[in-house]
């Protein structure tokens, strides 16, 4: 580096400064200045693109990571007591010695951290070196980089495939169009194709682009977050202004697909790439269970301080009452004694340090191991194991798993999270026509019903699988698996790619030949096809993980996408070929499209034909509804051939090809509910705007009935229509056309560029700008898309809901759609008391709610129903949504929600999902979960406690915001009924266990006192204090936490009702705290007092005195802990045997070896004595007897739930189910009930008073017990 | 299906370049199905009940009382004689020597003290000293001492650990054995006569070897240079504060016992738990297997009064004691074993009753249909 003024490298740096944190950033090449000085360079404030997720450097690991552990309240105190330690006034231990524990902790999170800091700094090393092309000025070429040596300014050429190293702004692809597609898997999950184009007019040159023509300044905002925005412009040396968006930027992490090669400008590199500040660690959250924890810490600390001073209040008192100076008190060095008050004083500290361990220091390490190991387990569960998608349960949150043990409310999305997501064109009406599609619908169950029938259409037509975007997912191998496998799991026939091939109705199909009205038909198709974000890939040049299938198929080189379109264009035919696995209809449906017509219905079997080009198109789409209707309009002949910005290439059932100017794209957002495209006709040259979107968003938009009774009349039809669709669960979407003058196109042309380079403001002005246009729409019909229930969803629901986990379904679905699939997955019941709550304003609105309050108190304070949580259900839309919980009407709401088993919120939009959350979870003081799958649930999932996402069809966003991600809604079942019951009561027995631990052994130090003038002595080596915690005691409890198991998983899943225990306060309370503590210290007394009469008055010495002292506490700690474990497996066996083995052999050695121990030899002489072990023993029998006692006696006259589940699972497994049958049948709702069932299940009590169960305490029992809890939520 | 391998090991490559976050998976990651990862290792799940812990009940209670029974029955075959020889009341032989206590005084205080044996002391007999309120246990005292010096390390002969403060030097040498365990010494001598019939003072032979534990007499505590010439080996040290000898005058006529190895100092140095102790003095070993080791009588303990307790209220006794395995006399834990025996035994009679009423509806398998 060449000599630089200081003065000038100081200004250097504040300009950085500036000029990072500047609003705007100028950017410009950097090739003019290729080879110059660092500090010549223009971008040199900017970031290199070398990234560093590590925390430490090596040379500052150790102050760095002290440093923040250090923020830990714990280790601080801890550290402040050894340091306490150093003062000799006060100190109780050898210095030293009193800094092993922190140290040994501070050492074993370090190591932790150095660990994962090291897997951080190799997978940086290996980003940083990735190759990757930059051009160079001199060598007037590409040159090989390093990811690192990338900087903004920089040109970079991706190739196909490769990975973006950097944020670019695309200038040039080898695409003619400027069009580069990418794949975002990386950055978020998302595994469908995008496009992207190069800012148009940014490169004059042509063919190849020349880096060293671009003079222009890119002018864009200050990185950030959001992977959706991005606001640029480039401005020419003309001064000439044109507007960039995050359509023309390469994300770093993303993959070049299907596109020779692409060239960028980097603008933002580094760090300052948007998926690198999105990358955040796993976040942090904390859990109940901790945050009672730390309330008993206090009680912890207050309790210390009591006894602190009791300790120096009692050494004042001891030295006061002596009559002169007595030999055995120790000056100072001087010779002189400190007053009474002054050592009392000096004795509080020594008290503290002595007894520090009350507040359990390794409480918290052994907390996270537990949950490391915990979390291991739920990982490695299989049944939490998704086949079809290869993925585990993940878990990103890594501290909150007990809280899985204790949820009360579950709020869950409908689409994607109760169903499939995997959508399948029903029916649909056009111009007021149904058109019911019958053939299809046969087609269809014939499909689920028998999945044999299946393999046998697969193998006869290999040809029609249709590697479309959804099922490519899945890797190849698992694909070929299940189909020579047999159909094991029913969703196989759902996912086949039979299912996005439509069967054209009849009917339709005639109108189609037709000549009557047909041009709204060809536009109702068209908008289909054209109305959409689907992009079209060819499957064999799509990607590598295409199906297998079509690689086995053809071995045909990759062809690139121009060619193809060459190819394309030579087709002018195409033959009509059904397909053996049509159904009857189908086939006559063939014969009666003669005529001219061609349709492309289903693709020939091998051999016959050379393949048809349309096969190898795969739609991409971003949500599976987009998919369905372009799969539709295939099906009907009109197929959407590719998509670029600029143009839609569709082929119509004639053969044509049509070619539509795409003059503007108007995407779908929630608050609007629709999306646009605005085409240009080929052959008319009329502006013509298609719009799609959800019924009511639609039906205001609809153009005033000037043009006669028609319209008015199709569209009261197709609402009817619609209102029939949603009462069958379909999703329903309204399609329109509207043409536009030349004129009024191009003064809303100017708006729209407007707002489209507008800096402020731009999504308000980009929506602004979509809403004025869409505007008199022309209804066309109307769609209705099934979207099944994924499996066992009634069934979970069903366990979840007996598990007393209310659970919300929140859905942006019309009503009837959101209450039919309430029914189908179980989340109503057909003899609910089902509350209905839609209003328009808010005076009908309090008084629904005071009529559902009243309805709901009378039905509560009826005797009869008094031990039993009302089967009341609430169906309340988003608009009343909002006003209920205004804050007058929120008390009543809450109390009507709280009495409520099942709430169905439809038509939510996400924010008030989360509204929802946190209103309830403030409200009423409980543990939420919410589960989704989409982007519109991330709101949600971040708000409640537990945010679980479910990998679907809808990209990874939900999943990158959960803490635990789930491939099925029915994973939810296992995740909360055995894990977070397991994870729950594991943790919580083990953290009262460890308070237990630490107070029984520090009370033993506390009693001495009063026998050695509160002169916080010790009766046992501070190295063998210090082990007994640290190594012989912290093993068991650690272990204890990762395996116990009370009852095992089969009993958790057959009867839910045992996730009642964690719930509310669960096993973790004020009560049980105490009670531990209490007999802490009960069993403190015990181990001191014993050997205390027994040695009294002899000749024993201080540390033959503590080592049985410390034995019994040994002895009563694990036997303690064997009375707690629920299931002994050889691992406890091992860790229990080996811990009194190493104290054994540990302090044997001790005394053995350590000449300056004053207790040399001390074990040894005691166990050569009989007495140690009568002492022993009886000592430990006193101190367990109570608990072992309670237990007993407990489990004998009242068993919990949990203990009568544990006789359960001793029995043999046929008397068990049906052990298991009957305890659930009081739960009355377990029964296979199906609507037409004439005796639905009481939920009264009174419905116990058959003879036979009454007598059965055991089981009513339970009843009576789980059923008072809910009610005192 | 190999052709499908080949494709995904391929895009397994591609994805793992990319690396953000994740790297492709390689395999399958569906989960081991082993016993251990999905928590279904063989496992004991026992259940307390009444019923499954009564035997445990009336085997604890069977046990417990006999051994009860045993302690109980040896504490009470324990002779055991103590006499109190402080001097607290105006009327003891030893009150003048308490009163008159100073640790400069030249001339030993003597006093003697009548008492008389109403049994016959028939096994080998103990001779303790026993202090009251003596908190051998205090902190600061406990630690004052430097165990590398009592075991002979020459460097801390001469320089003592700081825990010896302030006993550590005296006149600017160092103490030795430093410290204020040391420094407080018992330093009272016992000794005891039989008065026989005709009124003959019999002086009794106290042995007062073997009082102290043989791994600190040969292991822990050591001579500086062995045991050869001990007044060399301590030059350049000084007596104890209170001492009125210096450490290799302790025990001048036997080698084996003087300097850090003296019996009485090592047993001192084993601080007391409790502030009420005793500590073993000397041995009355059982001559003949006819005649008693003490025969029941009149004896005197004559007593060279040097230790003052008056300060901190302690007493000072003499005891004597014939041992057996379990130690001295101690009836506690005797009843204890048979207060626990009784109170299990009495608790599996209730479990019984309680297993009768409310545990057979658990256990039992059948299955109303």
């Amino acid at each position: 580096m060449p000599w630089m003024n200081p003065l000038a490298r100081i200004r250097d740096a504040w300009r950085g400064q500036r000029a990072r944190d500047k609003e705007l950033r100028n950017l410009v090449s950097n090739l003019p200045y290729e080879g110059l000085d660092k500090h010549k360079q223009p971008n040199r404030h900017f970031p290199g693109n070398g990234i560093k997720t590590t925390k430490y450097s090596i040379l500052f690991f150790l102050p760095m990571n002290l440093f923040e552990q250090f923020h830990r309240l714990a280790n601080l105190y801890f550290v402040g007591l050894a340091i306490l330690n150093f003062v000799p006034m006060v100190q109780a231990f050898e210095p030293e010695v009193a800094l092993i524990p922190i140290c040994v902790i501070l050492a074993l999170t370090a190591l932790k951290d150095a660990w994962e800091d090291f897997g951080r700094y190799q997978s940086d090393k290996e980003l940083n070196g990735l190759p990757c092309f930059v051009y160079s000025r001199k060598k007037k070429c590409y040159v090989e980089k390093r990811w690192k040596d990338v900087r903004v300014g920089d040109f970079v050429k991706v190739e196909s495939n490769d990975t973006v190293p950097a944020d670019l702004l695309l200038l040039f692809t080898s695409d003619p169009n400027g069009v580069c597609h990418i794949e975002t898997a990386n950055l978020d999950g998302e595994t469908n194709l995008k496009q992207r184009r190069a800012v148009p007019g940014a490169c004059v040159t042509d063919p190849e682009f020349e880096p060293e023509s671009f003079t222009g300044v890119v002018i864009c905002e200050k990185p950030n977050i959001n992977l959706n925005h991005f606001k640029c412009y480039i401005e020419k040396v003309d001064k000439e202004k044109l507007g960039a968006g995050i359509s023309n930027l390469l994300l770093r992490g993303c993959t070049v697909r299907n596109t020779g090669y692409a060239i960028g400008f980097v603008v933002y590199a580094g760090h300052e790439t948007k998926s690198m500040l999105n990358n955040n660690g796993p976040r942090y959250k904390r859990s109940r269970l901790e945050r009672r924890l730390n309330v008993d810490v206090i009680f912890c600390i207050l309790l210390l301080v009591l006894m602190c001073i009791i300790g120096s209040l009692g050494h004042y008192l001891w030295l006061e009452s002596m009559p002169g100076v007595p030999l055995y008190l120790v000056p100072h060095g001087d010779g002189h004694l400190d007053t009474p008050s002054l050592a009392s004083f000096y004795m509080f500290f020594s008290m503290i340090i002595l007894l520090q361990v009350l507040i359990p220091i390794s409480l918290y390490v052994s907390i996270e191991l537990v949950k490391i190991g915990q979390i291991f387990f739920i990982t490695n569960d299989l049944d939490l194991y998704d086949e079809d998608t290869d993925s585990r349960v993940q878990c990103k949150a890594l501290n909150i798993t007990e809280d899985l043990g204790q949820i009360q409310f579950i709020f869950s999305d409908k689409t994607g999270t109760l169903t499939e997501n995997k959508m399948v064109f029903r029916r649909c009406s056009i111009m007021g026509i149904e058109y019911p599609h019958k053939e299809n619908a046969v087609r269809l169950s014939v499909l689920n019903k028998r999945d044999e029938d299946e393999d046998v259409l697969f193998s006869q037509t290999p040809s029609t699988k249709q590697p479309w975007s959804l099922d490519s997912e899945e890797p190849p191998e698992k694909k070929s698996e299940r189909t020579s496998k047999s159909k094991a799991h029913s969703d196989v026939a759902f996912s086949s790619p039979l299912e996005t091939e439509v069967i054209p109705d009849q009917k339709l199909l005639r109108q189609l030949g037709g000549t009557d009205r047909t041009d709204a038909y060809l536009d109702f198709f068209l908008a289909l096809a054209i109305c959409n974000t689907v992009v079209v890939s060819m499957a064999t040049g799509k990607r590598r993980r295409s199906s297998v299938f079509l690689q086995r198929r053809q071995s045909t080189p990759l062809d690139t996408f121009s060619s193809l379109m060459k190819k394309l264009g030579s087709w002018t035919c195409l033959r009509i070929r059904s397909t053996p696995d049509t159904s009857p209809s189908a086939q006559e449906l063939s014969g009666d499209l003669t005529g001219g017509q061609t349709r492309h219905l289903h693709v020939p079997p091998r051999g016959t034909t050379p393949a048809v080009p349309t096969d190898e198109l795969c739609y991409e789409a971003e949500s599976p509804d987009e998919a369905v209707l372009v799969h539709t309009a295939k099906a009907y002949g009109f197929v959407l051939l590719s998509r670029t910005p600029d143009s839609v290439t569709v082929r119509l059932p004639s053969g044509a090809q049509l070619r539509y100017e795409v003059l503007d794209t108007l995407t779908f957002d929630s608050t609007r509910k629709r999306m646009s495209v605005l085409v240009r006709h080929p052959i008319s040259k009329q502006c013509i705007l298609y719009t799609k979107g959800a019924d009511y968003a639609i039906m205001e938009l609809l153009e005033t009935p000037h043009g006669g009774k028609l319209q008015t009349d199709i569209a009261s039809d197709t609402q009817q229509h619609l209102d029939c669709y949603a009462k069958d669960g379909l999703r329903t979407l309204c399609i329109t056309k509207k043409v536009l003058s030349d004129r009024e196109y191009e003064n809303w042309a100017v708006k729209r560029h407007q707002a489209l380079t507008a800096m402020d403001d731009r999504e308000q002005l980009i929506m602004d700008s979509a809403v004025t246009i869409e505007t008199d729409l022309c209804l066309l019909g109307a769609t209705g898309v099934e979207d099944r229930l994924q499996d066992n969803v009634p069934d979970t629901i069903m366990s979840l809901r007996e598990a007393g986990i209310r659970v919300w379904v929140l859905t942006g679905d019309k009503t009837e759609t959101a209450v039919n699939i309430g029914y189908a997955c179980r989340l109503l019941e057909p003899d609910d008391l089902l509350i209905n709550m839609s209003c328009q304003n808010k005076i009908t609105c309090t008084s629904t709610l005071n009529c559902a309050l009243e309805e709901v108190r009378r039905f509560a304070d009826d005797p009869r129903n008094v031990d039993t949580t009302p089967d009341i259900s609430l169906v309340i839309d988003g608009r009343t949504l909002t006003m209920v919980t205004s804050p007058d009407l929120r008390e009543r709401f809450v109390d009507l929600a709280k009495r409520c088993r099942s709430v169905l919120c439809c038509r939510v939009t996400p924010l008030q999902k989360s509204h929802v959350v946190k209103f309830i979870r403030e409200k009423l003081k409980v543990m939420t979960l919410a589960v989704g799958d989409g982007a519109n649930d991330v709101n949600m999932i971040q708000a409640a406690d537990i945010g679980v996402g479910v990998c679907g069809q809808e990209g990874m966003q939900a999943v990158m915001a959960s803490d635990f991600a789930i491939s099925r809604f029915k994973h939810l079942k296992k995740l909360l009924l055995v894990h977070g019951h397991w994870c729950y009561s594991r943790l919580a027995n083990m953290v009262i266990y460890f308070f237990y631990k630490n107070a029984a052994n520090v009370n033993l130090l506390f009693w001495f006192q009063f026998f050695c003038g509160f002169t916080a002595n010790a009766m046992i080596d501070h190295w063998l204090m210090i082990f007994f915690n640290l190594i012989f005691t912290s093993v068991p409890p650690v272990m204890f936490g990762i395996m116990d198991k009370d009852v095992s998983a089969e009993m958790l899943l057959g009867l839910p009702e045992l996730y009642r225990t964690g719930q509310g306060k669960g096993e973790y309370t004020f009560f049980t705290f105490w009670m531990s503590m209490l007999d802490a210290f009960y069993q403190s007394l015990v181990a001191f007092f014993v050997p205390y009469y027994t040695y009294r008055g002899s000749n024993i010495d201080i540390f033959s005195f503590g080592t049985p002292l410390n034995t019994i506490s040994l002895f009563t700690i694990l036997l303690h802990l064997s009375i707690e474990i629920k299931a002994w497996t050889f691992v406890h066996v091992i860790v229990i045997v080996g811990s009194v083995l190493l104290y054994f052999g540990v302090t044997l050695a001790y005394g053995f070896m350590y000449l300056n121990y004053s207790g040399f030899w001390t074990l040894q002489t005691q166990m050569a004595d009989p007495m140690f072990y009568l002492v022993c023993l009886i000592a430990t029998v006193i101190a367990l007897l109570p608990r072992y006692l309670f237990h007993v006696l407990k489990n004998s006259i009242a068993p919990s739930p949990i203990v009568q589940a544990r006789h359960l699972d001793t029995l043999e497994p046929s008397a068990r189910d049906q052990w298991m049958k009957e305890w659930r049948s009081f739960r009355g709702g377990v029964q296979d009930k199906t609507p037409d069932e004439s005796v639905p299940p009481s939920p009264s009590l009174e419905s116990l008073n058959d003879d036979s169960i009454m007598d059965d305490e055991f089981t009513l029992n339970v009843i009576t017990e789980s059923r008072h809890r809910p009610g005192s939520l | 299906m190999a052709s499908s391998y080949n494709a995904k090991e391929e895009d397994g490559h591609h994805s793992g370049a990319a690396g953000h976050g994740g790297a492709g998976a390689d395999k399958s990651r569906k989960p081991d199905n082993t016993a251990f990862k999905q928590q279904r290792l063989p496992a004991w799940q026992p259940i307390l009940t009444a019923g499954t812990v009564l035997p445990a009940f009336f085997v604890i209670g069977l046990i417990f009382i006999p051994i009860g029974i045993g302690l109980y029955v040896t504490s009470n075959n324990i002779k055991e004689f103590e006499i109190d020889y402080t001097g607290v009341d105006s009327k003891s032989e030893c009150y003048a020597c308490a009163r008159n206590f100073s640790w400069n005084s030249t001339t030993p205080c003597t006093c003697s003290m009548n008492f008389t044996l109403e049994q016959p002391f028939e096994s080998n007999v103990f001779m303790y000293y026993g202090l009251s309120n003596f908190y051998q246990n205090h902190r600061r005292y406990v630690k004052s001492r430097d165990d590398s010096q009592l075991n002979g390390d020459p460097t801390a002969l001469k320089d003592p650990s700081k825990e010896c403060e302030p006993y550590r030097t005296s006149e600017g040498l160092p103490i030795a054995p430093c410290g204020a365990i040391a420094n407080s010494l018992f330093n009272d001598t016992l000794e005891l006569h039989y008065v026989d019939s005709n009124g003959t003072k019999l002086e009794i032979p106290l042995v007062k070897k073997g009082i102290a534990w043989w791994t600190d007499k040969h292991v822990k505590f050591r001579n500086p240079n062995g045991n050869t010439n001990l007044t060399v080996a301590f030059q350049g040290t000084s007596k104890p504060v209170n001492w009125g000898k210096p450490v290799y005058e302790l025990d001048p006529l036997d080698p084996e016992n003087n300097g850090f190895i003296n019996e009485d100092f090592i047993v001192w140095m084993r601080t007391a738990a409790l502030p009420t102790f005793r500590k073993l003095y000397r041995i009355i070993q059982k001559k003949s297997s006819t005649t008693p080791t003490l025969p029941s009588g009149r004896y005197i303990l004559s007593i060279t009064y040097n230790y003052p307790v008056l300060s901190f209220d302690g007493r000072k006794r003499m005891i004597l004691s014939t041992i057996s395995w379990m130690g001295g006399k101690n009836p506690f834990l005797g009843i204890a074993y048979i207060t626990v025996g009784s109170i299990c035994f009495f608790l599996g009679v209730v479990l019984l009753i309680i297993h009768h009423k409310y545990d057979n509806r658990n256990t039992s398998a059948d299955i109303p249909n």
